[in-house]
């Protein structure tokens, strides 16, 4: 067993390091305060190829697995951009993995370079109001027309789709009714964000103010047959594929973030003198960052576990949604504290932890709920019966 | 021609340093090392004169521990050919520096060597000018502008009353300034890339040179801590504190 991160890996982690570095705490900060998306930052880290790490080299991807893709948004989030940097990347790192798995050679081509090149930017649009979790019970639909398929319906917690030109759609091609299983009768299009068909409203949120969230009304979006992904009705088990790494990377990012808010803190506390000493030399201000350290590295290891498993070809549901959860829980208690060690500055946003608390309450929620990781855990891992 | 550019792992410039509490010097443990800047600008004008035609080759070389297979990768993956590492675990000076440096320009006879002015740890800015005088070559020394023209290199120098601009002939040594140019960073394609170049690994033995330090550190404090200023009332009071208290007048 080798805990250590080959070469190439230290390599990739010093390399993104430069690339954030003159992306610093008054960039973020401004980003929160008056939004509008990090392009200058994304656009960085497109030229120095890092949207392609875990493509393949067919596209200009560097090919490369989730562990070094986890590494590089680990970097990211910790290097002082929390989610707002991690989330204007994230989609592209590997949320268009069904085209590269499913999608021919020319759609691979035609959808992806544009993408890992930063010339195109690319929305997931999956969740609906009526289906959250559920995903089966998603209602947008597509029907066939003479030369494609015309899409309605809507969608929620759309990021990026202010910016993005394109989108990747699941949609119901088959009504659950006449499917044998529910997952079955839907199907995947990567599609051109067509403004005039469908109405992109941003959703105001408590954090992460730079990259947009949306509400998408879908209001008869023509589709071309050349957009659909894979096979009609099986568009479900190609993003099924991707909810494992993406759990992954989320916790890297939690992780990072969470980093990144334990190292303010233990700054501010050695440094902010009161009754004639550094706060932080009262237990009462060190024991709980003690205890931020210890979680959050006990989680990156379960993250850097579970991309391990999944790089070499492991079942890793299991690793991946505890990683996930365990990231999630242990980076919002690293905020909480750093707001907390700060004191009334905390508070304040120009000491960024306030920032930094209101974005990791993103990696509790999404992709996926504590609750639902902990009911997978129990009935997938313990054999216990299905609740709901 | 080719073109040797030395790079030195030092300490991060953004990180704050730290004196061991036996104050024998800088407590590196656990600490982030980088290239030293001076050296990144050094690597990136020798990349430009490859791109641009006027150099065939770029070779790195690192002087120090096994980890300096760090700094030397990050020079790969910015462009670098090839590189050489002389793996040695115990401080360096620069005479030392400059000496195993002629070895290696000996064998590899380079029409130019690229250096940082000075490195940022111990700014010492000497390798290079004692390079230089070890050779016999001209050197051009604080750059901010280089230029081939033939046999000969144009460098600009940043001098205290402003640019000073000197032509060498070739062979010769650069030092490099800030405004020279500003580096690239590593790309991912160029970090693959750079797995497949030759990075050789050499001992000092090989090259003959003594490394027997000429120097002792006796102590090594942190500077004294900035005391706030005053506001004072009168001109005679502030005359009288230089006075007293300063001592400068």
């Amino acid at each position: 067993m080798d805990f250590a991160l080959n070469d190439q890996q230290q390599d990739i982690v010093r390399a993104i390091e430069s690339v954030c570095a003159p992306f610093d705490d008054a960039y973020w900060l401004e980003r929160d305060r008056e939004g509008g998306f990090p392009e200058a930052f994304v656009q960085a880290v497109a030229d120095g190829g890092w949207l392609g790490i875990a493509m393949p080299e067919s596209v200009g991807g560097a090919g490369l697995g989730i562990t070094e893709a986890a590494l590089m948004m680990h970097t990211i989030a910790k290097s002082g951009g929390g989610f707002s940097a991690a989330s204007a990347v994230h989609m592209n790192i590997f949320g268009l993995k069904p085209i590269m798995v499913h999608g021919t050679e020319e759609q691979q081509q035609r959808m992806l370079v544009p993408v890992l090149k930063g010339e195109e930017r690319a929305c997931f649009a999956v969740t609906e109001p009526d289906a959250g979790l559920n995903t089966t019970a998603l209602q947008t639909r597509a029907d066939r027309t003479n030369d494609g398929y015309v899409i309605n319906g809507k969608k929620v917690w759309t990021s990026t789709a202010q910016i993005a030109d394109k989108m990747l759609i699941l949609v119901r091609t088959t009504p659950r009714e006449e499917c044998e299983r529910p997952a079955d009768g839907m199907s995947l299009f990567y599609t051109k964000l067509d403004r005039d068909r469908v109405d992109v409203r941003e959703i105001e949120k408590m954090g992460r103010k730079a990259v947009d969230s949306n509400e998408m009304f879908i209001d008869n979006l023509e589709v071309p047959y050349e957009d659909l992904i894979g096979e009609e009705g099986k568009g479900f088990k190609y993003i099924f594929d991707g909810f494992n790494p993406e759990r992954i990377l989320i916790a890297a990012e939690c992780i990072g973030l969470g980093q990144l808010a334990l190292s303010k803190a233990a700054n501010y506390a050695g440094e902010r003198v009161v009754f004639d000493r550094p706060i932080g030399q009262n237990q009462a201000i060190q024991h709980p960052l003690a205890q931020d350290w210890m979680a959050l590295e006990s989680a990156f290891l379960l993250v850097m576990k579970a991309a391990w498993l999944y790089d070499t070809g492991q079942s890793c549901a299991a690793e991946a949604n505890a990683a996930k959860y365990m990231a999630a829980e242990a980076a919002y208690k690293a905020c909480q504290n750093a707001v907390m060690t700060h004191g009334g500055f905390g508070y304040a946003k120009e000491f960024h932890v306030e920032r930094y608390l209101r974005e990791s309450l993103i990696g509790r929620i999404a992709p996926i709920s504590a609750q639902l990781i902990q009911n997978f855990i129990a009935e997938r891992v313990l054999g216990l019966p299905k609740s709901y | 021609m080719k073109i040797l550019v030395p790079v030195k792992r030092v300490i991060d410039y953004n990180v704050k340093a730290r004196v061991k509490a036996d104050n024998t010097g800088i407590d590196l443990a656990n600490v982030k090392m980088s290239m030293n800047p001076f050296d990144e600008i050094a690597v990136e004008e020798a990349l430009q004169k490859k791109e641009s035609g006027e150099a065939e080759e770029v070779i790195a070389v690192s002087i120090g521990p096994s980890q300096c297979q760090e700094t030397l990768r990050t020079a790969l993956a910015m462009g670098a050919d090839r590189a050489i590492l002389i793996e040695e675990d115990s401080d360096v000076e620069p005479l030392v520096v400059a000496k195993l440096l002629k070895a290696v320009v000996d064998e590899e006879q380079p029409g130019l060597v690229i250096l940082g002015k000075q490195a940022i740890d111990d700014d010492s800015n000497q390798t290079g000018q004692m390079l230089a005088a070890l050779l016999g070559w001209p050197q051009g020394t604080f750059a901010s502008e280089v230029k081939l023209a033939g046999d000969k290199v144009e460098v600009t120098r940043e001098v205290d009353g402003g640019l000073e601009t000197v032509a060498l002939n070739l062979p010769a040594i650069v030092t490099t300034d800030l405004r020279l140019n500003e580096p690239r960073y590593a790309t991912l394609p160029n970090i693959m890339k750079a797995k497949k170049k030759p990075l050789d690994t050499k001992t000092v033995g090989d090259y003959g040179v003594d490394v027997t330090p000429r120097l002792t550190t006796l102590y090594v404090a942190e500077p004294a801590k900035r005391e706030a200023g005053i506001i004072v009332e009168s001109v005679e009071e502030l005359v009288q504190k230089l006075k007293d208290e300063a001592g400068v007048i």
